[in-house]
């Protein structure tokens, strides 16, 4: 019991907006209705929701290596990308047996985060920061769009997986658990919905609990004054290449859960609109808080795909829009600006009351 | 043994000599002070010192040890510690994360509790302790880096205008302080203008001028040498 309190309290801390029995009241009634939802709508609805979860994982990437970190990564979708085409030809050419979709899972997340390594090995060892940095994560995600964009020819193959250019590579098998008797297939409905589900929760938690922890302190530290950290004895490279590494393992999650939704994945999700999207979702929402990352995502993307429907054309425009005055209004992002305003109404209503 | 030794140090920038051949030996428990007029490379030699910029040609050494290749989070392991000219603060944290950022290292949950209150009373920061570092005074800025700084119980303490828009009781109390860790066994090597300052607290002091050791000796030595007046004045341009 002593463990569960001391776990709990790891997840408060300097580096996260909201804590206390009123934030995690919400938080249980948010998660109660997340779990209840299925059971009032459609597997339509419940489909397009996963659609959703899937890109908080990457948005938390950009949290997490933006925000916290400080270091404006505009090629999170080239780990978003070599995930989601890891997951398809391991699975076109294993198949779905024996549980293999979860290998697959967890290999072409790392293999996304490998690749991390070495671009981020010799970026942050060769002292490239700011400005530059963005410059270079996106040259490398444009690069691997043009890259798989003319792999349409029969040559383009990895064992059984033709890769197929623009158009894509599809049909790889839905992520499978494997069960006595019958194994559950995680179809775009409720079944993923639940397992992505469970999932953002584990990741949005263990998040809290990184960035409270003293690793958290030292990344926050980089972003605030890098050579007062370096002074202070910490090997600055290092601590950035491992945001980097877990910021790309976390873009290789959406990466395959955005797979294994669609059984889809084409050159597309690694281009400059791919890459530029999330960077809005973050900013606006608010990128240097995780609650505020996930809430500002999910708005947003709901938003957007309301904008999609009604009014295509004027989407991306809105979005700029958006981006725009999030920038003029609250730099820090909506969404975390507006839970600071509340905390602040909260300290001092209790103030009065006291 | 001597704590620091710098031999035949050299650093160009361009076609510009900041470094020229520096000799300097500082020993255990030492108060020294590096003094000169603008543009003598005091600064440059801190930064070579801490692994910043790397010399041209020379040896540094530390106790005994020769780090003249070693990378700056390394020499800090080591036992260096510095305070930076402009003060190197976390600006967007609170002024209580700042210490506890220099001290996590060392100590742990409880006892790195104590630790941060016992430096916040030493700093007289405890009524700012949730304030956002970026807001402190100018003065406090500065001590609540040398906080951070003197958290790691360094060997050698290296302090770049420690006192750079103090007033002249807050750099009497600097000097204080530096005297009492001076006393509980820190060596300091300190770049200073405030001649109080240095006054108070230097045993030793060193002249640097376009790069080079211009004279050495204790203050009162160095008061009455001609040549350091004249070129503060901008006369001895050779």
């Amino acid at each position: 019991m002593t463990g569960f309190f001391s776990l709990f309290r790891r997840l408060e801390g300097p580096q996260t907006v909201g804590r206390g029995r009123a934030f995690w009241g919400l938080f249980a009634i948010v998660l109660a209705v997340a779990l209840a939802y299925p059971l009032f709508s459609d597997g339509y609805t419940v489909g397009n929701t996963v659609y959703f979860f899937v890109w908080v994982f990457i948005a938390l990437s950009l949290c997490l290596i933006w925000g916290y970190g400080g270091s404006l990564s505009f090629g999170q979708t080239a780990f978003f990308g070599i995930a989601g085409y890891g997951y398809g030809v391991l699975t076109l050419n294993f198949g779905a047996a024996y549980g293999f979709t979860l290998v697959a899972f967890v290999a072409a997340v790392a293999i996304a985060a490998l690749f991390a390594v070495l671009l981020g090995y010799f970026m942050f060892f060769g002292r490239i920061a700011g400005v530059f940095l963005g410059i270079v994560t996106l040259a490398v995600t444009l690069m691997l769009e043009r890259f798989m964009a003319q792999t349409a020819g029969p040559e383009w193959h990895i064992g059984a997986a033709r890769l197929n250019g623009f158009n894509g590579m599809s049909a790889m098998p839905p992520l499978t658990i494997p069960w006595p008797g019958e194994p559950i297939v995680l179809f775009a409905d409720v079944g993923l919905y639940y397992f992505v589900l469970g999932l953002l929760v584990f990741v949005y938690l263990a998040l809290r609990i990184l960035m409270n922890s003293s690793f958290g302190n030292v990344i926050v530290a980089i972003r605030e004054n890098p050579e007062r950290a370096e002074m202070l004895g910490y090997d600055v490279r290092k601590y950035q290449l491992i945001t980097f590494v877990i910021g790309a393992a976390l873009a290789g999650i959406s990466g395959v859960l955005y797979t294994a939704w669609g059984q889809y994945i084409t050159p597309s999700s690694m281009g400059m609109t791919a890459a530029a999207l999330p960077l809005i979702w973050v900013a606006v929402g608010g990128r240097s808080d995780l609650t505020s990352t996930v809430v500002g995502t999910l708005v947003v993307l709901a938003a957007f795909q309301a904008l999609t429907i009604y009014g295509s054309q004027y989407a991306l425009v809105f979005m700029g829009v958006l981006l725009v005055l999030t920038v003029l209004i609250a730099p820090n992002g909506l969404v975390l600006g507006a839970m600071n305003w509340l905390g602040r109404l909260a300290a001092r209503l209790t103030q009065r009351a006291g | 043994m001597s704590l620091l030794e710098l031999r035949k140090l050299n650093k160009h920038f361009g076609g510009l000599h900041v470094t020229n051949a520096v000799d300097l030996t500082l020993e255990p428990g030492e108060i020294h002070c590096l003094i000169g007029p603008n543009g003598a490379g005091k600064s440059t030699l801190f930064r070579l010192i801490l692994g910043e910029h790397h010399p041209g040609s020379g040896e540094i050494l530390f106790a005994g040890e020769n780090i003249t290749a070693l990378k700056s989070f390394a020499r800090i392991h080591r036992g260096l510690s510095v305070k930076f000219q402009v003060p190197g603060v976390f600006k967007g944290l609170s002024v209580r994360q700042n210490l506890e950022i220099a001290l996590q290292s060392r100590h742990r949950g409880a006892e790195l509790e104590a630790e941060i209150g016992r430096l916040l009373g030493f700093l007289g920061l405890e009524s700012e302790q949730a304030q956002t570092a970026g807001n402190l005074s100018h003065g406090q800025k500065q001590w609540l880096e040398i906080g951070m700084a003197i958290s790691l119980k360094p060997r050698l303490l290296l302090l770049d205008e420690p006192t750079a828009g103090m007033s002249p009781e807050e750099t009497r109390m600097t000097g204080e302080m530096v005297q009492r860790l001076n006393a509980d066994g820190m060596t300091v090597l300190a770049i200073e203008h405030d001649m109080a300052f240095v006054r108070q607290v230097a045993q030793r002091v060193t002249v640097l001028h376009l790069g080079q050791v211009f004279a050495q000796g204790s203050i009162d030595e160095i008061v009455a040498d001609e040549r350091v007046a004249a070129i503060y004045l901008g006369q001895a341009h050779a």
